[in-house]
């Protein structure tokens, strides 16, 4: 086995790691707006990124339960590779459970998601406002827990090149 | 002189006949004002909660009919708090200086079984336009029901001014939705 990613399961670490930035930023800061045209654009485009957002874990999840990662250096102690175990699952986790959740607060606030304004998306659940509340408060702290578990992660892979100097980073890279 | 008494006797029994089937008391927990609309081609929809309605209708009669709608803009309930406050402000109906929406019919044609086509004029935030509303008469024993839907131009009314006046987000056209329920006069 070799120590490095496939060139598929980089280019969809990266892709998402982009595209997910961009949906937490997005996020974060469209919902403190005053309502206006440029609120609903916005709104649209986070869903519309969402949604794809979804359909590339399922396709990167795919991939890995197809594709073995490389194994953590045998250096590592036992503890930090179980960390690292669950640190990648709750990744995986959150990143299915984040896209779902706006997807049920949408149904349920009654606003469909149209994909790219072309390809509707089926509502879930009938228009309830509690529930739509509810789920906007899922769908936040489901982001805050998101943001915690990212920071940790990059703080991991930071340790690891800098500290540690093994190739966890690297092997990650374009060019290993 | 006998002719003349039976006339006048007709003449005078008339209006009784025609008012008992006369459908006027408008029962407004049974009816409902509704609009749809796209946005970002998202189909959205609403109603305004409160309204009063005036309404004469003579199934035997059509054209005689007579309806006004008053509708409370503030009552609007678009399904998020924060977009009722919107509309409800200087650029969409501006309901401080234009409380109410009114609809006053003029000609009614009978289109056939039970379709009607009602010519009216609506007025909103002081714009007046000619509008043809075409609705459907369903009778149930003392009670009537009214279904219909028109579409008008939000534009036609300055419904979203400035940074909402163009229609690429919220669609121009508005369609809405009505069903109300009148009582025949005792
Ligand atoms: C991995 C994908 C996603 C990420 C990382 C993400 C991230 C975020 C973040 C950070 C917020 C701000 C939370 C707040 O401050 O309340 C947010 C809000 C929102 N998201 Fe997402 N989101 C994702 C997917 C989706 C999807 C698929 C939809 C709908 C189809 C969606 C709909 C919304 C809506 C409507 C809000 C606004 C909630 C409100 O204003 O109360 N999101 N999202």
């Amino acid at each position: 086995m070799t120590n490095t990613y496939t060139p598929t399961a980089k280019s969809l670490h990266w892709l998402m790691a982009i595209l997910l930035f961009g949906l937490l930023a997005l996020g974060f800061y469209m919902h403190d707006l005053p309502l206006s045209p440029q609120k609903l654009q916005f709104y649209s485009w986070h869903k519309w990124a969402g949604v794809t957002a979804f359909l590339l874990v399922l396709v990167r999840l795919g991939w890995r339960v197809t594709h073995v990662p490389p194994a953590l250096p045998g250096s590592m102690p036992k503890l930090m590779q179980y960390a690292a175990h669950a640190g990648h699952f709750m990744l995986y986790a959150l990143m299915l459970a984040i896209p779902l959740s706006g997807w049920l607060m949408s149904s349920a606030k009654g606003f469909q998601t149209v994909w790219f304004g072309v390809l509707p998306i089926p509502d879930l659940l009938d228009k309830n406002k509690e529930l739509g509340d509810l789920l906007a408060q899922v769908h936040k702290i489901l982001n805050l827990l998101f943001v915690a578990v990212i920071v940790s992660h990059i703080g991991a892979a930071l340790k690891h090149h800098l500290i540690d100097k093994d190739d966890i980073l690297t092997r990650m890279l374009p060019r290993h | 002189m006998k002719r003349f008494i039976l006339a006048l006797a007709l003449a005078a029994g008339l209006p009784f006949a025609a008012s008992a089937a006369e459908f006027n008391q408008v029962q407004t927990d049974k009816s409902a004002i509704y609009f749809t609309y796209q946005q970002m081609g998202v189909k959205m929809d609403g109603r305004f909660k409160k309204f009063a309605a005036r309404l004469n209708f003579d199934p035997a009669r059509p054209t005689e009919a007579k309806a006004t709608f008053d509708v409370d803009l503030a009552s609007v309930d678009t399904g998020a708090p924060e977009a009722d406050e919107e509309v409800a402000g200087k650029p969409w109906f501006n309901t401080k200086a234009f409380p109410t929406a009114q609809f006053v019919s003029g000609a009614v044609k009978a289109l056939g079984g039970n379709r009607y086509e009602v010519a009216g004029k609506l007025t909103i935030k002081g714009k007046t336009q000619d509008v043809v509303v075409p609705a459907t008469f369903t009778a149930q024993g003392a009670t009537g029901v009214f279904d219909g839907s028109f579409t008008i131009r939000r534009g036609d009314f300055s419904i979203g001014e400035g940074a909402w006046a163009k229609f690429d987000i919220v669609a121009n056209d508005i369609q809405i939705k009505f069903r109300i329920t009148a009582a025949s006069a005792k």
